[in-house]
Formats: structure tokens, sequence, C-alpha cells
């Protein structure tokens, strides 16, 4: 084990798989000579040369579009898109390409690649990016969405990820990039994607939370248990596949669930979170669920606005308070 | 002179071509008698392009196609009958009846493969040539995509990076003179869209489409430098699309003078022409009795094949949401 940031921990995962697989190369924009905006691509083009680490131009309809055709013929790529805000440029190679070739063309390809990318609020980097596009993503059948929040996590989680054989989009948090904690340190770790991780266990109310809302939740449960509330709370560090028996079995006990997401409410991804628990759970429920996400609206850039609309802590426990009281 | 196709090539070239005219004839009527589905979109008139360009191409070599693709895919060297299982939706089509006539793939065969969504072959070949570069092998990708295909912002990113890049990809311009029904000089400023590749210093050559030899000449070129390293090139083949965007198309846009012309200038009785001298019409009129025969018995075969069967592709667990 070593003590690790979040953007350490994934440098590590691309270096141990770099090495272990000459056909895993990285592309994207600013990741090579600069080391990436968030440092996670540091020290890689001076390691592994620059026909494997690639500085793009601006161009991420195509260079997304490449990602998956070059997972067909051969290599396995690693595609940064500096913010998931600009992941829409890249909805038509996930939506129209990648999500439908394993199947239409009945199995003759496999499309192994990873499209990294960072959304969340939390850093005055105003409307266009600051956003999570978790629900738009995880909309498409065909690909998989993982968001770790633990370093450890980050590291196995991508490892995993590059090996996968489908496309997976990676999803980081701006603001989880300097976050610490214990890793770690064999090239064999991995973290298998699809399966949840319960990060506090507890017996009143259970806490489903993605990527740093996590860590907000485990703030509302140490402030519950002052107000007598014992708050169980899982990391759905997959959104797609989604471990429905770790919720089902966590509700089962709780009876209650609040449900936390960074991005917006309507058809986001806390929607289909509740939807999925009123079908497996109905029977087990004694209170409907309850909704933390960003409102409706674009994140606004002064920091009072911001705080008022990004799902914290304090929201999670007022939440909480509604469904347990 | 350099990089001519030789004598069997050509035949070959003009086999091909009458599969795909033969096999588009056929969707033709079939369609007439409502026995097709969905839209159906011909190529009849510039089956040069796509038969020549790939003739070119190794087994090993990508291809990337568009919605109009039934030369480019018997060019590639796929047979015609799972071609045409797969348009009429039968369990032994190309793809097993899941892809339709616009998405046809054959892995094996290189040909990964037909895209309805106009211009994303292009990136799509360029992804292909850049894991060819990254593994070190000596194969190219094409795409063959068509001039309103030229117009989108992607195909700028792509022809960028592959140039920036020196990707051993082949561009193939079939300029057929329509997007849709919108002819190409209400789509763009300039008649030769090759002289975009200056920008990006990039090769280009302009042929004539219908010449399946001045098509196999060009492309041949660009292919031996993309083999060897020296980057992509532009070839924009200049053709014509005989028939409407699709079979559901209405038509009227197109001029019965420029019909008349272009068929003048049948790509078929241009090869045939070239050929006669050189092999007999005897043997060029057996080629083509054989492959009209080739066809009937594969569109017989194919309409008699079954469905088939539906199931929920519950293997891939991405597909569901749950585990």
């Amino acid at each position: 084990m070593a003590m690790m940031r979040y953007a350490e921990a994934l440098n590590a995962a691309l270096r141990e798989e770099m090495q272990a697989d000459a056909s895993v190369f990285l592309f994207g924009e600013d990741i090579g000579r600069y080391g990436g905006v968030f440092k996670v691509t540091k020290g890689l083009m001076e390691e592994f040369g620059e026909l494997r680490v690639r500085d793009t131009p601006i161009s991420e309809q195509a260079m997304t579009a490449m990602a998956v055709t070059a997972a067909m013929t051969g290599t396995r790529p690693v595609l940064e898109i500096m913010y998931a805000d600009f992941v829409p440029l890249s909805l038509d190679a996930l939506i129209n390409q990648a999500s439908i070739y394993e199947y239409i063309w009945n199995g003759q390809v496999r499309m192994p690649f990873v499209l990294r990318t960072q959304g969340g609020g939390g850093a005055g980097a105003g409307a266009q990016h600051s956003k999570s596009l978790d629900s738009m993503l995880a909309h498409v059948p065909g690909i998989k969405v993982v968001a770790p929040v633990t370093p450890a996590d980050a590291k196995g989680m991508l490892k995993s990820a590059i090996r996968d054989s489908q496309p997976v989009v990676f999803l980081e948090h701006k603001l989880l990039y300097n976050t610490r904690g214990e890793v770690p340190e064999d090239a064999d770790f991995t973290v298998p994607l699809g399966k949840a991780a319960t990060r506090r266990e507890g017996r009143d109310v259970s806490i489903f939370a993605t990527s740093r809302m996590v860590l907000e939740a485990l703030k509302a449960a140490d402030a519950l248990e002052k107000d007598g509330i014992s708050a169980e709370v899982i990391d759905l560090r997959s959104l797609r596949p989604l471990d429905v028996e770790s919720i089902a079995t966590s509700i089962a006990r709780t009876n209650h669930a609040v449900v936390v997401n960074e991005g917006w409410n309507f058809c986001g991804y806390a929607a289909e979170l509740s939807a999925t628990i009123m079908d497996r759970c109905f029977d087990d429920l004694d209170a409907p669920v309850a909704r933390v996400t960003l409102p409706d609206m674009p994140v606004p850039y002064s920091e009072p606005l911001e705080m008022a609309v990004l799902p914290d802590a304090g929201k999670i426990r007022d939440a909480v308070l509604r469904v347990v009281k | 002179m350099k990089n001519a196709p030789s004598i069997e090539e050509h035949v070959e070239m003009y086999r091909k071509m009458i599969v795909v005219r033969r096999l588009e004839e056929g969707l033709g009527r079939l369609h007439k008698e409502g026995k097709t589905r969905g839209p159906i979109h011909r190529c009849d008139g510039q089956e040069a392009v796509g038969v020549a360009a790939t003739a070119v191409l190794r087994d090993g070599d990508k291809l990337t196609s568009t919605h109009r693709g039934h030369a480019h895919y018997i060019g590639k060297g796929l047979d015609v009958y799972p071609v045409i299982a797969e348009i009429f939706g039968r369990a032994t089509g190309s793809c097993a009846g899941r892809a339709g006539h616009m998405l046809i793939a054959d892995a094996e065969k290189g040909l990964i493969g037909g895209n309805a969504i106009v211009g994303a072959g292009i990136p799509a070949a360029t992804g292909m040539a850049l894991s060819m570069q990254v593994l070190g092998r000596k194969d190219v990708a094409m795409c063959i995509f068509g001039d309103g295909a030229a117009q989108t912002g992607i195909c700028h990113e792509a022809m960028n990076m592959a140039a920036l890049w020196k990707l051993p990809v082949v561009f193939v311009l079939e300029h057929n003179q329509f997007g849709l029904t919108v002819p190409s000089s209400v789509q763009s400023p300039v008649a030769d869209l090759s002289i975009r590749a200056a920008g990006y210093n990039m090769p280009a050559e302009i042929v004539d489409g219908n010449d399946a030899v001045a098509v196999y000449r060009a492309v041949a070129n660009m292919v031996d430098r993309a083999r060897q390293g020296l980057g992509p090139g532009l070839i924009e083949a200049k053709t014509y699309r005989w028939e409407g965007f699709s079979t559901s198309d209405m038509g009227g846009y197109q001029t019965p003078e420029d019909i008349a012309a272009w068929k003048a200038r049948d790509p078929i009785r241009i090869s045939y022409d070239a050929l006669k001298n050189e092999v007999g019409a005897a043997a060029l009129d057996e080629i083509e009795r054989e492959a009209g025969a080739e066809v009937a018995a594969a569109f017989a075969k194919a309409l008699s094949d079954p469905f088939p069967a539906f199931a929920v592709p519950s293997a891939y667990a991405a597909y569901s949401g749950a585990l």
C-alpha cells in the first residue's frame, strides 16, 4: 500500500497497463508534453514515446470515433476528453457507433477502449465546465459507465476498464484529483466493474451516491449520527451495469432510500435509481425514495450561487430527515 | 504504366461491376413489387469507384463504407449471397439480419463496415489507421465517402489528424453530385472538393470515376504512399448517381439530359470497350452471363432463407443496466 493522490493512482494504472500491454495507447488534448491539465498523464510521454502518448488537436468528435475503430482493430486506446462538458461532441461516436456494433455485427468486433473524462462542479469553472452528464452516458446500452471516488478504486477500476472488451466511459471528478488514500501497489490489483461498495454501514436509511457525492454522503452520515439516525452509505461506483443486488440488500435492512447524483434532476441518473428501487424494492420501502440532485438549471459561476445549487452534505441530511421522519 | 491493373485484374473488376449492377437492378424490381423493407440506396452508374478502389487493397487492409455501399462490399470481397440475405433480413445474412443493407460488415474481409451516419466513416478509417501505426503494421485503411460527407465537420477533424500523424489511410471521395436531393453546387463553394487536401498538406488527384482503370491507378499510387508510411492521400472520383437517393426518393431533381449523358458513359461499357480487344467480346459476354446467373441464384436462395429468431442479447452485461 502507498498513500497516493487520486490523480497519481490513475497515473499508476495507466503506466502499469502500458507496461504490460503494448497495444494500450493514450491520446487527448494536452496529455503529452504537458502531462494533462489535471496531471493524470504526467511523465507518460517521456516513458512511452510519442507513438503511444499523443497530444491531439481540439477534435473531440473525430477523436472519439477514432478510439472506437482503433479498438476494433487491435489496440486498446485510452482517450482523455478534458471536461465532461465536451463529451456531447463525442456522442455520435458513442451512441451511433460504439454502442451498436457488437450487437448489429453479430459479435464480429469488440471495442476495448476507455473514454476518460472529468465532470462536476465546485471549482468555479462555470456552466460549460462543471456539468455531470452521467445519465446521458449511462442511458446508452452497450457502453459501461463507471465513476470511482477513492484513489484505490481509481487505480483498480481504470485497470479493469482498460482490460475490458467493451467501451467504458470512465468518469472522474475535478475535486477528487487531490484527494488522498491508500492504494495497493501490486500490478495485479484490479477492482471489478459492476460492483457497488458499502462505505459505511447503517440501519435506518440507505444513501446511494455517485462520484464525489459519496464523500458528501459520508459527511451527512456523520451529522445524522448526532441526529440519532444510522445511515448506510453505498458507493455506486459502477453506474452501468448497476449493482442492483447490493441496492436491494441494503434497502431490505433499512427500508428507506435516498439517492444522490450531481447531475440534473429531470430524467437524471437519480431518477433511474428511483425507478429501479421502485421496481425491485417497493415492498421493502417504508417511505418514498428521495432524490438529491442539481436543480434543472445551468451551474452558475459566482461562489455563493454555485454552492446554492450543488448537492452537498446538508442537502443530503435534509432529505434523509424527510424520508425517515 | 505505373500501377495499372493487369488484364486479369481489370476483367475481375468488370465482373464485380456486373454483379453490383444486377444486384441493384434486382433490388429495384423487388422494391416495385413491395418485397423490400426500409430504404435501399442504389449505386447504379457509380460501380467503378468502389470496385476499382477496393481492388487495390489486400486482405489485411480495412475499409469503411457508406449508406450506399454495395459496390464497396462486393469490391472488398464479400459474396453477393450473404449481402442479399442481409438486405432481406435473413438469418444467413452477413450480420444475421441485424444490420440491414446500410451497415453490413465482414470483419474477416476487412469491411468494417457500412455506415449510415454521413461522414462517420471518415474518422472510422482514420482510427483504424491510427491502430495500424501504433502496432507497426503494414496495412492501410481506406474510407470511401461521398461529396455530402465531405461537408461534415468531422471530415475536417479526421483528415487533419490523418495528415498530421502521417496515418496509413486513403480517402476516396466518390463524388456522385448529390447529397440526398441537393446538388453539390448548392452544398459547396468549390466544384473540386479535393482542393481542400492542400489545407492538410496531403496529395490529391481527380479521376474519372466511371473509368475503373483510372480509379485503380490513382488509388494504387495513394495506397503505395500510405503503406510506405508517407501518410494519407485523397482521390476525388467524379461520377453520377443514376437512381434517386433511395428507393423512397420520388425524384424530379435530376435532369433527363444529365442522366442520359452519364448513362452514355456507363462504367461497365467503358471497361467492356477497353477489354474487348484484349480478351474478346465473347469472353466478356460469358462473364456477364455468369455474373447475372450468380446474382439471380443468390436472390432466389436468400429469399427462401429463414428469418432470425429474436433473443435479448443478455450475454452482454452492458446491454442491460443490471448485471
